[in-house]
């Protein structure tokens, strides 16, 4: 019966749709790869809220799959570009700036005064003094943990990476995973070492090191993987087969206490049963006190390829996401935080967290290491972090071959 | 006009029948072969502009340690994937005697070719899958800790033949049994008559009969074994950090995939892999052009 009338909700749907073309609508091709359940909801909403707006343009979202689209984008801009699509600034938009891929949007900035309100994120859509993106999220990483195993094994909350590193004896004596990931698409073992680097040696040395200014041999380098070295024996093994999906039911069923992730992990996390009563999140640890404390927050952005067909729809779709109210209802929805100076925050105690991590960031904020790193260099940075944690006794070798790949991408 | 397509039409009648595959062949197989060498030649990401730099490319291969890494791996391919000729030979033999039902046993024992190398390569990650998979917790069982082949450097490339085993077997298993049913039973009768029986009927009688699907079946096993990209791709993505790669999909890594901005490189890659495979495939038209001549 519901079945029933889910079929003739959507025939009178597809009987509206048909309906309205005939008012001469505008099509606006929107690619997106925000497939996971919760974001793709959000999008709807907006594209939704946009049509309300417009009653004249019929947004066609094209949803793909999020590590497919990585990989894909390169084809569709070329050969069938749609209106709008999102990517990662920074360096990941660096190629396609170059190439000429995307679209000036400088006037969008202008028009509708958002260097202001989207000032903090206004140097990474930069490039040759042009804006190409918008960015509307960005979300903090960090640690989240079960609060149900560290109370079963009478575990403090760590400030400190001696404290951190001190509980693992204690999950380990209970047969519990102290740190879980899973590194089968590479990103999420990054997320560790950004960690470990932003708090041995801060973030400018991040920025160097990203940028290929530092050797991978020198001892500074050496030094967060020594760091990283503690944490490994605790870590959960196989994670190389796993993908950061799969790490997630371990630390649902306590088998994990903390795993070092995105904010965008705690809906699955809560999917799987997890309440705000058994998740906690902190702060990754101090590990030099005399470093300033940086974070990590990756922002994500739209933009408007050079071939769009559709550009002046696609240009008021673009203030229209950038907009202070859009973005305080995407992101509320998203679980994430919104880039315009005038939003608010969602009423979610990790959302606040992380606001509260990121607007008292002394240090800096990264993107991420393969958003700061050039591509090749990320790549193999990735791997050589996998295999660290895999062999650790093969640091000198993973060090040896990512300086020989510095000395080849940068120079 | 006439007169000339008269005098000439039992010369030019097979060229024009040969036009529309012989364009077809050359459009997508010949042409992209020698554009594939000329960008090997070129730093380009595909997007912008492509710049001229010799033979550099392939300098940075011999040095690069993927390289030897994704080298290694296909002739691991290449000699464990021919396990499935010897493998199907002996499944085929097996099959083939009339008992009720045997159709149906068959068909089953052909399934995995019917099914798509992703489905293959799913159903396999699941079977090794750490915590949860059949294979692993067997181990587990026995051994009281378990293996999750997928993330071990050493195995990984070996769990990832066995489930392109599964399936080329049983393309070799059809191919063998076809040919048994071609097998002259004058002979097998009169090799029977003078005592033969066991290995050495099927080493004397039956296999060289069985010499034609022989062939075919190291042809497809050796090309199925070199182009070995699907089930990598699905199972591992090259990982864990790079162990399992083999050459197509790291063809496929430097030039397309998403950290992949160097079609030069990723060229180079796939005229090595070009070259390596020319070895085998002159082998084999070296032998049919004999077989032909010689009739």
């Amino acid at each position: 019966m519901v079945h029933k009338k889910a079929g003739a909700l959507a025939l009178v749907a597809a009987l509206l749709m048909t309906g309205s073309a005939f008012a001469q609508q505008r099509v606006l091709n929107f690619t997106t790869d925000n497939n996971d359940p919760a974001p793709k909801a959000a999008w709807e909403q907006l594209v939704a809220d946009f049509e309300a707006e417009n009653p004249d343009v019929d947004v066609q979202m094209n949803i793909m799959d999020r590590e497919a689209y990585k990989t894909a984008i390169r084809n569709f801009l070329i050969a069938d570009a749609p209106d709008v699509a999102n990517w990662y600034p920074a360096n990941r938009m660096t190629p396609f700036v170059k190439a000429g891929q995307f679209l000036d949007i400088s006037d969008v900035y202008k028009d509708y005064g958002l260097d202001t309100e989207l000032a903090s994120t206004l140097p990474i859509v930069t490039q040759d003094g042009k804006q190409w993106m918008v960015s509307y999220t960005y979300y903090q990483w960090g640690i989240y943990f079960n609060k149900t195993v560290y109370e079963q094994v009478g575990a403090t909350i760590p400030a400190t990476w001696d404290e951190f590193i001190a509980n693992c004896e204690k999950f380990k004596a209970a047969e519990i995973d102290c740190l879980t990931t899973g590194t089968s698409q590479l990103w999420p073992a990054a997320g560790i070492f950004d960690y470990l680097n932003l708090r041995t040696n801060g973030y400018e040395f991040h920025k160097a090191l990203t940028s290929g200014e530092i050797p991978w041999t020198d001892d500074r380098v050496r030094a967060v993987f020594a760091e990283w070295a503690k944490v490994v024996p605790y870590t959960t093994a196989n994670q190389a087969a796993i993908d950061w999906q799969d790490a997630v039911p371990l630390l649902v069923q306590g088998k994990a206490a903390n795993y070092v992730m995105g904010n965008f992990a705690v809906a699955p996390l809560k999917e799987g049963g997890m309440t705000n009563e058994t998740l906690g999140f902190l702060p990754f640890p101090t590990i030099n006190p005399d470093v300033p404390r940086a974070e990590e927050a990756p922002t994500d952005a739209i933009f408007i390829p050079a071939g769009a067909k559709n550009v002046d729809d696609a240009k008021k779709f673009l203030a229209f996401v950038a907009r202070a109210d859009t973005q305080t209802k995407l992101n509320e929805a998203l679980g994430q935080l919104p880039v315009n100076s005038g939003s608010t925050v969602g009423d979610d105690p990790f959302l606040k967290a992380g606001f509260e991590l990121l607007s008292t960031t002394p240090g800096g904020i990264a993107q991420f290491f393969d958003r700061d790193a050039p591509a090749e260099m990320a790549k193999a940075g990735m791997e050589g972090f996998q295999q660290f944690m895999v062999q650790p006794e093969e640091l000198e070798n993973i060090l040896a071959r990512l300086e020989q790949v510095r000395q080849q991408v940068y120079k | 006009m006439t007169s000339f397509w008269k005098a000439n039409q039992r010369r030019l009648a097979p060229w024009l029948f040969l036009a529309p595959g012989l364009l077809m062949f050359a459009v997508y197989v010949i042409i992209p072969i020698f554009q594939s060498m000329w960008i090997s030649f070129y730093d380009w990401d595909g997007l912008g502009e492509a710049k001229w730099i010799g033979t550099a490319n392939y300098v940075e291969l011999t040095t690069d340690p993927n390289m030897v890494t994704s080298f290694k791996n296909n002739i691991i391919w290449l000699v464990l994937y021919m396990l499935a000729v010897p493998a199907g030979l002996f499944i085929a033999i097996f099959l083939n005697q009339t008992v009720g039902g045997i159709r149906l046993y068959k068909s089953l024992f052909f399934f995995p070719f019917v099914i798509s190398q992703v489905v293959v390569g799913l159903i396999f990650s699941w079977f090794y899958a750490p915590n949860f998979g059949l294979f692993y917790k067997v181990i587990e069982f026995f051994t009281g800790q378990g293996v999750a082949i997928l993330a071990d450097p050493g195995l990984v490339t070996y769990g990832i033949i066995a489930a392109g085993l599964w399936p080329q077997i049983a393309y070799v298993m059809i191919l063998y049994l076809t040919g048994l049913n071609n097998v002259a039973p004058d002979q097998v009768e009169a090799a029977r008559l003078d005592g033969a029986k066991g290995w050495r009927m099927l080493w004397y009688v039956i296999l060289p009969q069985l010499r034609p699907a022989t062939f075919i079946a190291v042809v497809v096993t050796v090309i199925g074994a070199l182009r070995s990209f699907d089930l990598v791709s699905i199972m591992t993505n090259g990982g864990p950090f790079g162990s399992s790669r083999v050459l197509s999909y790291y063809m496929y890594e430097k030039a397309l995939s998403e950290y992949g901005y160097r079609m030069g490189y990723g060229a180079a890659i796939a005229v090595v892999l070009f070259a390596i495979m020319m070895i085998f495939i002159s082998g084999f038209i070296w032998k049919m052009w004999r077989d032909e001549t010689e009739r």
